[in-house]
Protein backbone atom coordinates (compact mmCIF):
# COMPACT_ATOMS: atom_id res chain seq x y z
CA UNK A 1 0.00 0.00 0.00
CA UNK A 2 1.10 3.73 -0.76
CA UNK A 3 2.31 5.63 1.91
CA UNK A 4 -0.33 7.36 3.94
CA UNK A 5 -0.82 11.48 3.12
CA UNK A 6 -1.92 11.68 7.08
CA UNK A 7 -0.24 9.65 9.96
CA UNK A 8 -1.92 10.56 13.08
CA UNK A 9 -0.45 8.82 16.86
CA UNK A 10 -1.87 9.29 19.86
CA UNK A 11 -2.94 13.09 18.78
CA UNK A 12 -3.96 15.11 21.31
CA UNK A 13 -5.43 18.79 21.07
CA UNK A 14 -6.16 20.82 24.66
CA UNK A 15 -7.16 24.46 24.85
CA UNK A 16 -7.32 25.38 28.74
CA UNK A 17 -8.86 22.94 30.53
CA UNK A 18 -11.18 21.45 27.41
CA UNK A 19 -9.60 18.58 25.68
CA UNK A 20 -11.02 19.06 22.33
CA UNK A 21 -8.84 15.87 20.90
CA UNK A 22 -8.02 12.85 22.83
CA UNK A 23 -5.46 11.00 21.65
CA UNK A 24 -6.60 9.98 18.88
CA UNK A 25 -5.03 7.67 15.82
CA UNK A 26 -5.65 7.13 12.28
CA UNK A 27 -3.97 7.21 8.48
CA UNK A 28 -5.29 8.72 5.50
CA UNK A 29 -4.19 6.69 2.40
CA UNK A 30 -3.82 8.65 -1.30
CA UNK A 31 -6.87 8.35 -3.54
CA UNK A 32 -9.16 7.77 -0.24
CA UNK A 33 -12.02 9.59 0.44
CA UNK A 34 -11.92 9.63 4.30
CA UNK A 35 -14.40 10.85 6.74
CA UNK A 36 -14.57 12.42 10.41
CA UNK A 37 -18.59 11.41 11.55
CA UNK A 38 -19.78 12.47 14.77
CA UNK A 39 -22.00 15.46 16.37
CA UNK A 40 -20.94 19.13 16.87
CA UNK A 41 -17.86 19.54 19.51
CA UNK A 42 -16.78 16.02 18.69
CA UNK A 43 -13.51 17.07 18.05
CA UNK A 44 -13.87 17.37 14.12
CA UNK A 45 -12.79 20.77 13.08
CA UNK A 46 -10.04 20.47 16.02
CA UNK A 47 -8.61 17.55 14.17
CA UNK A 48 -8.97 19.23 10.74
CA UNK A 49 -6.96 22.22 12.09
CA UNK A 50 -4.15 20.67 13.00
CA UNK A 51 -3.62 18.52 9.65
CA UNK A 52 -4.55 22.03 7.85
CA UNK A 53 -1.36 23.33 9.91
CA UNK A 54 -3.32 26.45 11.40
CA UNK A 55 -3.50 24.70 14.91
CA UNK A 56 -0.80 23.66 16.86
CA UNK A 57 -0.78 20.17 18.11
CA UNK A 58 -0.51 19.54 22.04
CA UNK A 59 0.61 16.13 21.77
CA UNK A 60 1.20 12.80 20.19
CA UNK A 61 2.26 13.13 16.49
CA UNK A 62 1.10 14.14 13.35
CA UNK A 63 2.75 13.81 9.88
CA UNK A 64 1.09 15.29 6.82
CA UNK A 65 3.15 13.90 3.37
CA UNK A 66 5.51 12.56 5.54
CA UNK A 67 6.04 16.23 6.95
CA UNK A 68 5.89 18.19 10.13
CA UNK A 69 3.19 21.06 10.67
CA UNK A 70 4.89 22.79 13.15
CA UNK A 71 8.54 23.12 11.10
CA UNK A 72 6.84 22.53 7.69
CA UNK A 73 3.34 24.33 7.55
CA UNK A 74 4.59 26.30 4.38
CA UNK A 75 5.38 23.67 2.29
CA UNK A 76 1.90 21.40 3.48
CA UNK A 77 0.07 24.23 3.13
CA UNK A 78 1.42 24.63 -0.36
CA UNK A 79 -0.13 21.03 -1.51
CA UNK A 80 -3.62 20.88 0.47
CA UNK A 81 -7.10 22.55 -0.36
CA UNK A 82 -8.93 23.57 2.33
CA UNK A 83 -12.59 24.38 2.43
CA UNK A 84 -13.17 25.80 5.45
CA UNK A 85 -17.00 25.23 7.62
CA UNK A 86 -17.78 29.12 7.53
CA UNK A 87 -17.62 30.94 3.87
CA UNK A 88 -14.58 33.57 4.05
CA UNK A 89 -14.77 34.68 0.50
CA UNK A 90 -13.63 37.93 -0.02
CA UNK A 91 -17.08 39.43 -0.87
CA UNK A 92 -16.13 42.47 -2.42
CA UNK A 93 -14.15 40.74 -5.23
CA UNK A 94 -15.82 39.13 -8.14
CA UNK A 95 -15.84 34.96 -8.40
CA UNK A 96 -12.83 35.16 -10.53
CA UNK A 97 -10.94 37.47 -8.66
CA UNK A 98 -11.32 35.28 -5.36
CA UNK A 99 -9.92 32.53 -7.50
CA UNK A 100 -7.38 35.02 -8.94
CA UNK A 101 -5.65 36.29 -5.43
CA UNK A 102 -5.46 32.51 -3.90
CA UNK A 103 -3.51 31.41 -6.97
CA UNK A 104 -1.18 34.50 -6.41
CA UNK A 105 -1.46 33.54 -2.05
CA UNK A 106 0.12 30.11 -3.94
CA UNK A 107 2.96 31.48 -5.49
CA UNK A 108 1.18 30.46 -9.21
CA UNK A 109 2.18 31.97 -12.33
CA UNK A 110 -0.61 34.48 -13.83
CA UNK A 111 -1.01 32.53 -16.98
CA UNK A 112 -1.67 29.32 -15.34
CA UNK A 113 -3.91 31.20 -12.78
CA UNK A 114 -6.12 32.06 -15.27
CA UNK A 115 -6.28 28.74 -17.19
CA UNK A 116 -7.14 27.09 -13.81
CA UNK A 117 -10.19 29.81 -13.20
CA UNK A 118 -11.86 28.59 -16.48
CA UNK A 119 -11.41 24.75 -15.57
CA UNK A 120 -12.77 25.57 -12.32
CA UNK A 121 -15.43 28.05 -12.98
CA UNK A 122 -16.89 25.28 -15.16
CA UNK A 123 -16.42 22.55 -12.53
CA UNK A 124 -18.27 24.89 -10.15
CA UNK A 125 -20.76 25.98 -12.53
CA UNK A 126 -20.09 29.41 -11.86
CA UNK A 127 -19.22 30.73 -15.62
CA UNK A 128 -22.02 32.44 -16.06
CA UNK A 129 -21.39 34.70 -12.57
CA UNK A 130 -17.50 34.91 -13.53
CA UNK A 131 -17.30 38.89 -13.01
CA UNK A 132 -20.86 38.83 -10.30
CA UNK A 133 -19.21 40.24 -6.80
CA UNK A 134 -19.48 37.37 -4.17
CA UNK A 135 -21.70 39.60 -2.52
CA UNK A 136 -24.73 38.90 -5.08
CA UNK A 137 -24.07 34.69 -4.84
CA UNK A 138 -26.77 32.66 -3.20
CA UNK A 139 -25.24 30.22 -0.24
CA UNK A 140 -24.49 26.99 -2.56
CA UNK A 141 -22.81 29.31 -5.33
CA UNK A 142 -20.68 30.54 -2.61
CA UNK A 143 -19.83 27.39 -1.19
CA UNK A 144 -19.23 25.77 -4.47
CA UNK A 145 -16.71 28.93 -5.41
CA UNK A 146 -15.26 28.05 -1.58
CA UNK A 147 -13.90 24.82 -3.14
CA UNK A 148 -13.12 26.00 -6.34
CA UNK A 149 -10.50 28.47 -4.63
CA UNK A 150 -9.78 25.51 -2.25
CA UNK A 151 -8.60 23.56 -5.77
CA UNK A 152 -6.95 26.25 -7.37
CA UNK A 153 -3.30 24.73 -6.40
CA UNK A 154 -4.15 21.39 -7.86
CA UNK A 155 -4.23 20.20 -4.06
CA UNK A 156 -2.65 16.39 -3.58
CA UNK A 157 -5.26 16.28 -0.35
CA UNK A 158 -8.70 18.75 -0.12
CA UNK A 159 -9.75 19.16 3.60
CA UNK A 160 -13.71 19.77 3.68
CA UNK A 161 -15.02 20.85 6.88
CA UNK A 162 -18.59 20.30 7.01
CA UNK A 163 -19.06 20.94 3.24
CA UNK A 164 -22.98 21.20 3.09
CA UNK A 165 -24.23 22.39 6.63
CA UNK A 166 -26.50 25.07 6.15
CA UNK A 167 -27.29 24.50 2.43
CA UNK A 168 -31.76 23.41 1.20
CA UNK A 169 -31.48 20.20 -0.28
CA UNK A 170 -31.17 21.12 -4.03
CA UNK A 171 -27.97 22.81 -3.09
CA UNK A 172 -26.57 19.76 -1.11
CA UNK A 173 -27.04 17.15 -4.23
CA UNK A 174 -25.33 19.69 -6.39
CA UNK A 175 -22.39 19.82 -4.19
CA UNK A 176 -22.05 16.34 -3.25
CA UNK A 177 -22.41 15.39 -7.47
CA UNK A 178 -19.06 18.09 -7.35
CA UNK A 179 -17.41 16.24 -4.51
CA UNK A 180 -18.48 12.82 -6.32
CA UNK A 181 -16.85 13.78 -9.67
CA UNK A 182 -13.17 15.12 -7.66
CA UNK A 183 -13.34 11.56 -5.90
CA UNK A 184 -13.65 10.11 -9.09
CA UNK A 185 -10.44 12.17 -10.42
CA UNK A 186 -8.75 10.57 -7.67
CA UNK A 187 -8.95 13.04 -5.30
CA UNK A 188 -8.00 12.65 -1.82
CA UNK A 189 -10.43 14.05 0.43
CA UNK A 190 -10.99 14.69 3.98
CA UNK A 191 -14.49 15.23 4.87
CA UNK A 192 -15.96 16.13 8.51
CA UNK A 193 -19.79 16.05 8.82
CA UNK A 194 -22.46 15.60 11.58
CA UNK A 195 -24.76 14.05 8.21
CA UNK A 196 -25.00 10.19 8.02
CA UNK A 197 -26.48 10.75 4.28
CA UNK A 198 -23.20 12.78 3.56
CA UNK A 199 -20.70 10.24 5.36
CA UNK A 200 -22.32 7.64 2.94
CA UNK A 201 -22.08 8.83 -0.12
CA UNK A 202 -19.05 10.62 0.08
CA UNK A 203 -16.60 8.37 2.12
CA UNK A 204 -14.83 5.33 1.70
CA UNK A 205 -13.86 4.96 5.01
CA UNK A 206 -14.40 6.90 7.92
CA UNK A 207 -14.00 7.37 11.90
CA UNK A 208 -16.72 7.91 14.23
CA UNK A 209 -15.88 10.83 16.86
CA UNK A 210 -17.86 11.32 19.81
CA UNK A 211 -16.65 13.38 22.99
CA UNK A 212 -12.88 14.08 21.38
CA UNK A 213 -12.20 10.30 20.52
CA UNK A 214 -12.11 8.21 17.97
CA UNK A 215 -15.24 5.52 18.80
CA UNK A 216 -15.18 3.21 15.42
CA UNK A 217 -13.31 2.95 12.17
CA UNK A 218 -14.33 1.15 8.70
CA UNK A 219 -16.55 1.50 5.93
CA UNK A 220 -19.65 3.09 6.35
CA UNK A 221 -20.83 -0.73 4.80
CA UNK A 222 -18.59 -2.39 7.20
CA UNK A 223 -19.26 -0.33 10.10
CA UNK A 224 -23.26 -0.65 9.85
CA UNK A 225 -22.70 -4.46 9.23
CA UNK A 226 -21.03 -4.44 12.50
CA UNK A 227 -23.05 -2.45 14.87
CA UNK A 228 -26.72 -2.22 13.28
CA UNK A 229 -28.95 -5.15 12.29
CA UNK A 230 -29.80 -4.92 8.52
CA UNK A 231 -33.22 -3.33 9.52
CA UNK A 232 -34.94 -1.02 11.43
CA UNK A 233 -38.54 -0.72 12.26
CA UNK A 234 -39.57 3.15 13.31
CA UNK A 235 -42.83 3.16 15.25
CA UNK A 236 -44.57 5.75 16.92
CA UNK A 237 -46.58 5.08 19.34
CA UNK A 238 -48.80 8.33 21.36
CA UNK A 239 -50.38 5.87 23.95
CA UNK A 240 -48.90 3.56 26.41
CA UNK A 241 -45.30 4.15 25.01
CA UNK A 242 -44.20 2.46 28.58
CA UNK A 243 -46.25 -0.88 28.19
CA UNK A 244 -45.42 -0.99 24.75
CA UNK A 245 -41.61 -1.12 25.28
CA UNK A 246 -41.81 -3.73 27.49
CA UNK A 247 -43.29 -6.04 25.06
CA UNK A 248 -40.81 -4.68 22.49
CA UNK A 249 -37.59 -5.58 24.15
CA UNK A 250 -39.29 -9.28 24.17
CA UNK A 251 -39.55 -9.58 20.45
CA UNK A 252 -36.16 -7.42 19.59
CA UNK A 253 -32.70 -8.36 19.82
CA UNK A 254 -32.45 -4.95 20.60
CA UNK A 255 -34.68 -1.40 20.67
CA UNK A 256 -33.66 2.46 21.15
CA UNK A 257 -36.62 4.07 22.67
CA UNK A 258 -36.48 8.20 21.38
CA UNK A 259 -38.52 10.72 22.69
CA UNK A 260 -40.58 10.56 20.32
CA UNK A 261 -40.71 7.07 18.13
CA UNK A 262 -39.16 3.81 19.21
CA UNK A 263 -36.76 2.24 16.91
CA UNK A 264 -36.66 -1.95 16.61
CA UNK A 265 -33.72 -3.09 15.25
CA UNK A 266 -34.38 -6.24 13.41
CA UNK A 267 -32.82 -8.58 10.64
CA UNK A 268 -36.31 -9.12 9.44
CA UNK A 269 -38.25 -5.97 9.53
CA UNK A 270 -41.49 -7.62 8.01
CA UNK A 271 -41.89 -10.44 10.65
CA UNK A 272 -41.10 -8.14 13.40
CA UNK A 273 -43.91 -5.50 12.36
CA UNK A 274 -46.10 -8.80 12.13
CA UNK A 275 -45.59 -9.70 15.83
CA UNK A 276 -45.65 -6.28 16.88
CA UNK A 277 -49.34 -6.25 15.36
CA UNK A 278 -49.88 -9.57 16.82
CA UNK A 279 -48.78 -8.41 20.34
CA UNK A 280 -51.60 -6.44 19.82
CA UNK A 281 -49.32 -2.79 20.36
CA UNK A 282 -51.27 0.19 19.02
CA UNK A 283 -48.68 1.91 16.75
CA UNK A 284 -49.88 5.80 14.96
CA UNK A 285 -47.20 5.04 12.48
CA UNK A 286 -45.11 2.12 11.26
CA UNK A 287 -42.00 2.55 9.17
CA UNK A 288 -39.52 -0.05 7.94
CA UNK A 289 -35.71 1.27 6.10
CA UNK A 290 -32.59 -0.26 6.08
CA UNK A 291 -29.78 0.56 9.19
CA UNK A 292 -27.91 3.72 8.38
CA UNK A 293 -24.52 5.23 10.10
CA UNK A 294 -27.44 7.02 12.03
CA UNK A 295 -27.64 3.56 13.78
CA UNK A 296 -24.58 3.18 14.31
CA UNK A 297 -23.75 6.23 16.25
CA UNK A 298 -26.71 5.95 17.88
CA UNK A 299 -25.67 2.54 19.14
CA UNK A 300 -22.03 3.47 20.24
CA UNK A 301 -22.97 6.59 21.94
CA UNK A 302 -26.88 5.90 22.54
CA UNK A 303 -27.54 9.61 21.12
CA UNK A 304 -28.00 11.12 18.04
CA UNK A 305 -25.76 12.58 15.58
CA UNK A 306 -28.16 15.78 15.74
CA UNK A 307 -29.58 16.83 18.42
CA UNK B 1 9.33 33.38 -11.02
CA UNK B 2 8.00 33.08 -7.47
CA UNK B 3 7.65 36.28 -5.77
CA UNK B 4 7.95 36.84 -2.15
CA UNK B 5 5.02 36.22 0.25
CA UNK B 6 4.34 39.70 1.53
CA UNK B 7 4.92 41.43 -2.02
CA UNK B 8 1.91 38.96 -3.03
CA UNK B 9 -0.22 39.41 -0.22
CA UNK B 10 0.07 43.71 -0.89
CA UNK B 11 -0.76 42.50 -4.28
CA UNK B 12 -4.20 41.22 -3.00
CA UNK B 13 -4.52 44.20 -0.57
CA UNK B 14 -4.01 46.38 -3.89
CA UNK B 15 -6.76 44.37 -5.62
CA UNK B 16 -9.63 44.82 -2.81
CA UNK B 17 -8.82 48.33 -2.63
CA UNK B 18 -9.56 49.02 -6.28
CA UNK B 19 -12.82 48.04 -5.50
CA UNK B 20 -13.78 49.68 -1.95
CA UNK B 21 -11.34 52.87 -2.11
CA UNK B 22 -14.63 55.19 -3.09
CA UNK B 23 -15.78 54.63 -0.09
CA UNK B 24 -13.03 56.16 2.05
CA UNK B 25 -11.62 58.96 -0.31
CA UNK B 26 -14.11 61.25 0.56
CA UNK B 27 -13.44 61.63 4.01
CA UNK B 28 -9.58 60.93 3.63
CA UNK B 29 -9.52 64.23 1.96
CA UNK B 30 -12.53 66.23 3.25
CA UNK B 31 -11.24 66.23 6.71
CA UNK B 32 -7.76 67.90 5.97
CA UNK B 33 -9.86 70.57 3.97
CA UNK B 34 -11.92 71.27 6.73
CA UNK B 35 -9.23 71.93 9.64
CA UNK B 36 -7.12 74.31 7.04
CA UNK B 37 -10.02 75.99 5.88
CA UNK B 38 -12.36 76.82 9.62
CA UNK B 39 -8.90 76.75 11.76
CA UNK B 40 -6.33 77.14 9.57
CA UNK B 41 -7.97 80.25 7.32
CA UNK B 42 -10.64 81.21 9.73
CA UNK B 43 -8.84 81.35 13.22
CA UNK B 44 -5.48 81.47 11.58
CA UNK B 45 -6.56 85.27 10.67
CA UNK B 46 -6.92 86.22 14.02
CA UNK B 47 -3.74 84.57 15.29
CA UNK B 48 -1.56 85.86 12.57
CA UNK B 49 -3.48 89.29 13.06
CA UNK B 50 -3.25 89.44 16.84
CA UNK B 51 -0.74 89.23 19.14
CA UNK B 52 0.01 85.73 17.29
CA UNK B 53 2.20 87.70 14.79
CA UNK B 54 5.04 88.72 17.56
CA UNK B 55 5.30 85.01 18.84
CA UNK B 56 5.10 83.08 15.05
CA UNK B 57 7.50 84.17 12.71
CA UNK B 58 5.31 82.26 9.55
CA UNK B 59 1.92 82.11 9.20
CA UNK B 60 -0.21 79.81 11.40
CA UNK B 61 -1.63 78.03 7.99
CA UNK B 62 1.97 76.56 7.42
CA UNK B 63 2.36 75.71 11.13
CA UNK B 64 -0.79 74.41 11.05
CA UNK B 65 -0.52 72.42 7.78
CA UNK B 66 2.46 71.03 9.29
CA UNK B 67 0.90 69.53 12.10
CA UNK B 68 -2.55 68.02 10.15
CA UNK B 69 0.06 66.24 7.67
CA UNK B 70 1.50 63.95 10.52
CA UNK B 71 -1.87 63.97 12.25
CA UNK B 72 -3.75 62.55 9.40
CA UNK B 73 -0.92 60.50 8.78
CA UNK B 74 -1.92 59.09 12.36
CA UNK B 75 -5.40 59.14 11.84
CA UNK B 76 -5.22 56.96 8.43
CA UNK B 77 -2.63 54.63 9.53
CA UNK B 78 -4.81 53.82 12.82
CA UNK B 79 -7.74 52.92 10.88
CA UNK B 80 -5.57 50.88 8.74
CA UNK B 81 -4.85 48.80 12.04
CA UNK B 82 -8.02 49.13 13.41
CA UNK B 83 -11.89 47.38 11.35
CA UNK B 84 -9.91 45.79 8.74
CA UNK B 85 -8.22 44.03 11.13
CA UNK B 86 -10.83 43.06 13.41
CA UNK B 87 -12.86 42.44 9.96
CA UNK B 88 -10.40 39.59 9.08
CA UNK B 89 -10.39 37.84 12.38
CA UNK B 90 -14.20 38.34 13.27
CA UNK B 91 -16.34 39.22 10.83
CA UNK B 92 -15.20 38.49 7.16
CA UNK B 93 -12.81 36.08 8.46
CA UNK B 94 -10.57 36.82 5.20
CA UNK B 95 -7.18 36.09 7.55
CA UNK B 96 -7.89 32.73 7.79
CA UNK B 97 -8.22 32.26 4.04
CA UNK B 98 -5.04 33.84 3.53
CA UNK B 99 -3.19 31.95 5.91
CA UNK B 100 -5.04 28.47 5.13
CA UNK B 101 -2.15 29.26 1.82
CA UNK B 102 1.48 29.36 2.31
CA UNK B 103 1.38 32.69 3.02
CA UNK B 104 2.52 32.67 7.17
CA UNK B 105 0.73 35.44 10.13
CA UNK B 106 4.11 37.44 9.39
CA UNK B 107 3.59 37.81 5.40
CA UNK B 108 0.08 38.81 5.90
CA UNK B 109 1.85 41.51 8.27
CA UNK B 110 4.40 42.82 6.12
CA UNK B 111 2.19 42.84 2.94
CA UNK B 112 -0.77 44.78 4.85
CA UNK B 113 1.77 47.20 6.26
CA UNK B 114 3.36 47.63 2.55
CA UNK B 115 0.24 48.72 1.33
CA UNK B 116 -0.37 50.70 4.05
CA UNK B 117 2.81 52.42 3.46
CA UNK B 118 1.71 53.11 -0.95
CA UNK B 119 -1.88 54.31 0.37
CA UNK B 120 -0.54 56.67 2.83
CA UNK B 121 2.25 57.77 0.64
CA UNK B 122 -0.55 58.66 -2.16
CA UNK B 123 -2.84 60.14 0.75
CA UNK B 124 0.14 62.67 1.76
CA UNK B 125 1.05 62.97 -1.56
CA UNK B 126 -2.46 64.66 -2.43
CA UNK B 127 -2.78 66.03 0.68
CA UNK B 128 0.60 68.10 0.40
CA UNK B 129 -1.08 69.48 -3.26
CA UNK B 130 -3.92 70.68 -1.41
CA UNK B 131 -1.60 72.66 0.91
CA UNK B 132 -0.11 73.83 -2.03
CA UNK B 133 -2.76 75.59 -3.49
CA UNK B 134 -4.44 76.81 0.20
CA UNK B 135 -0.93 78.28 0.12
CA UNK B 136 -0.21 77.01 2.97
CA UNK B 137 2.83 75.43 2.36
CA UNK B 138 4.66 75.70 -1.39
CA UNK B 139 5.19 72.13 -3.33
CA UNK B 140 9.19 72.33 -2.38
CA UNK B 141 9.93 71.84 0.34
CA UNK B 142 6.33 70.53 1.27
CA UNK B 143 6.69 67.40 -0.54
CA UNK B 144 9.69 66.84 2.55
CA UNK B 145 7.17 66.28 4.78
CA UNK B 146 5.74 63.26 3.43
CA UNK B 147 8.16 60.37 4.25
CA UNK B 148 8.29 61.41 7.91
CA UNK B 149 4.96 61.32 7.82
CA UNK B 150 4.09 58.00 6.25
CA UNK B 151 6.43 56.78 8.86
CA UNK B 152 4.11 58.21 11.53
CA UNK B 153 1.01 56.74 9.92
CA UNK B 154 2.91 53.17 9.49
CA UNK B 155 3.80 53.59 13.22
CA UNK B 156 0.18 53.85 14.47
CA UNK B 157 -0.13 50.90 11.99
CA UNK B 158 1.78 48.66 13.58
CA UNK B 159 0.40 49.64 17.07
CA UNK B 160 -2.97 49.93 16.67
CA UNK B 161 -3.05 46.42 14.44
CA UNK B 162 -0.94 45.16 17.62
CA UNK B 163 -3.75 46.30 19.86
CA UNK B 164 -6.45 44.99 17.57
CA UNK B 165 -4.97 41.70 17.83
CA UNK B 166 -5.55 41.68 21.17
CA UNK B 167 -9.52 42.71 21.42
CA UNK B 168 -12.77 40.44 21.68
CA UNK B 169 -14.94 43.32 19.92
CA UNK B 170 -14.89 46.72 18.67
CA UNK B 171 -15.69 48.38 22.11
CA UNK B 172 -11.89 48.58 22.12
CA UNK B 173 -11.88 50.53 19.36
CA UNK B 174 -14.18 53.10 20.12
CA UNK B 175 -12.31 53.92 23.20
CA UNK B 176 -8.87 53.37 21.23
CA UNK B 177 -9.73 56.84 19.55
CA UNK B 178 -12.01 58.47 21.90
CA UNK B 179 -9.31 58.42 24.74
CA UNK B 180 -6.07 57.93 22.90
CA UNK B 181 -6.30 59.03 19.38
CA UNK B 182 -8.11 62.10 19.67
CA UNK B 183 -6.34 63.30 22.78
CA UNK B 184 -3.29 62.63 20.95
CA UNK B 185 -4.37 64.95 17.71
CA UNK B 186 -5.10 67.77 20.14
CA UNK B 187 -2.53 68.09 22.13
CA UNK B 188 1.05 66.79 19.98
CA UNK B 189 1.60 70.02 18.86
CA UNK B 190 -0.65 69.53 15.84
CA UNK B 191 -2.71 73.10 16.60
CA UNK B 192 -0.33 74.62 19.23
CA UNK B 193 3.36 74.38 19.92
CA UNK B 194 4.25 71.68 22.66
CA UNK B 195 5.17 74.51 24.39
CA UNK B 196 1.96 76.20 25.20
CA UNK B 197 0.91 73.22 27.08
CA UNK B 198 0.34 73.41 30.88
CA UNK B 199 3.95 72.57 32.60
CA UNK B 200 2.62 69.45 34.11
CA UNK B 201 1.75 68.27 30.45
CA UNK B 202 4.90 69.40 28.55
CA UNK B 203 7.08 66.37 29.53
CA UNK B 204 4.47 63.75 28.38
CA UNK B 205 4.40 65.28 24.95
CA UNK B 206 7.44 63.67 23.73
CA UNK B 207 6.13 60.50 25.10
CA UNK B 208 3.93 60.34 21.75
CA UNK B 209 5.20 59.03 17.91
CA UNK B 210 2.78 61.69 16.90
CA UNK B 211 4.64 64.28 18.69
CA UNK B 212 7.60 63.23 17.09
CA UNK B 213 6.20 63.11 13.50
CA UNK B 214 5.24 66.23 13.89
CA UNK B 215 8.50 67.89 14.77
CA UNK B 216 10.27 65.86 12.38
CA UNK B 217 8.20 67.53 9.07
CA UNK B 218 8.17 71.11 10.66
CA UNK B 219 11.94 70.60 10.91
CA UNK B 220 12.30 69.78 7.63
CA UNK B 221 9.46 71.49 5.92
CA UNK B 222 9.54 74.97 8.08
CA UNK B 223 13.37 75.23 8.82
CA UNK B 224 13.37 78.60 10.05
CA UNK B 225 11.14 77.80 12.90
CA UNK B 226 13.30 77.71 16.17
CA UNK B 227 12.49 76.98 19.56
CA UNK B 228 10.19 77.11 21.87
CA UNK B 229 8.11 76.44 18.28
CA UNK B 230 9.59 73.35 17.71
CA UNK B 231 12.23 71.36 20.07
CA UNK B 232 15.69 71.82 20.14
CA UNK B 233 16.13 67.72 19.36
CA UNK B 234 17.84 66.30 16.88
CA UNK B 235 16.09 64.88 13.67
CA UNK B 236 17.74 61.90 14.03
CA UNK B 237 16.38 61.15 17.58
CA UNK B 238 12.40 62.02 16.22
CA UNK B 239 13.33 59.27 13.23
CA UNK B 240 15.05 56.52 15.48
CA UNK B 241 11.87 56.99 17.89
CA UNK B 242 9.43 56.55 15.27
CA UNK B 243 11.71 53.84 13.86
CA UNK B 244 11.73 52.20 16.81
CA UNK B 245 8.17 52.45 17.73
CA UNK B 246 7.37 50.87 14.09
CA UNK B 247 9.77 47.81 14.41
CA UNK B 248 8.17 47.04 17.95
CA UNK B 249 4.71 47.52 16.91
CA UNK B 250 5.51 45.31 13.99
CA UNK B 251 6.89 42.46 15.94
CA UNK B 252 3.58 42.92 18.50
CA UNK B 253 1.29 42.61 15.27
CA UNK B 254 2.64 39.80 14.36
CA UNK B 255 2.85 37.82 17.58
CA UNK B 256 -0.66 38.82 18.66
CA UNK B 257 -2.66 38.31 15.35
CA UNK B 258 0.00 34.48 15.42
CA UNK B 259 -1.72 33.90 19.16
CA UNK B 260 -5.45 35.15 17.47
CA UNK B 261 -5.58 32.81 14.04
CA UNK B 262 -3.23 29.87 15.37
CA UNK B 263 -5.33 28.38 17.67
Amino acid sequence: MAVPLVIAESLTKRFDDITAVDSVDFEIHPGESFGFLGPNGAGKTSTMRMIATVSPVTSGTLSVFGLDPAADGRQIRGRLGVVPQEDNLDLELTVAENLYIYGRYHDMARPKIKEKIEELLDFAELTARRDSQVETLSGGMKRRLTIARALINEPDLVILDEPTTGLDPQARHLLWDRLYRLKQQGATLIISTHYMDEAEQLCDRLVVMDKAKIVAEGSPRALIDEYAPREVVELRIHNGMEAAIEQLVKLAPRIEPLADRVLVYTDDADRTLKEVHDQGIVTDSALVRRSTLEDVFLRLTGRALID
Amino acid sequence: MAVAAPIRVLEAQYRTYRRTWRGSVISTFLQPVLFLTAIGVGLGTLVDDGAGTSTLPIAYLAFLATGILPATAMQTGSSDGAWPVMAGFKWRKDYYATIATPITVRDLILGRFGFAAIRLTFVLTIYTIIMALFDAVPLWPGVLGIPPAVLTGLAFTALVTAYTCTLENEIGLANLFRFGIVPLFLFSGTFFPVSQLPDWLEPLAPLTPLYHGVELVRKLVLSDLEAPLVSSTSMWVHLAYLVVVLVIGTALAVRFLDRKLLV
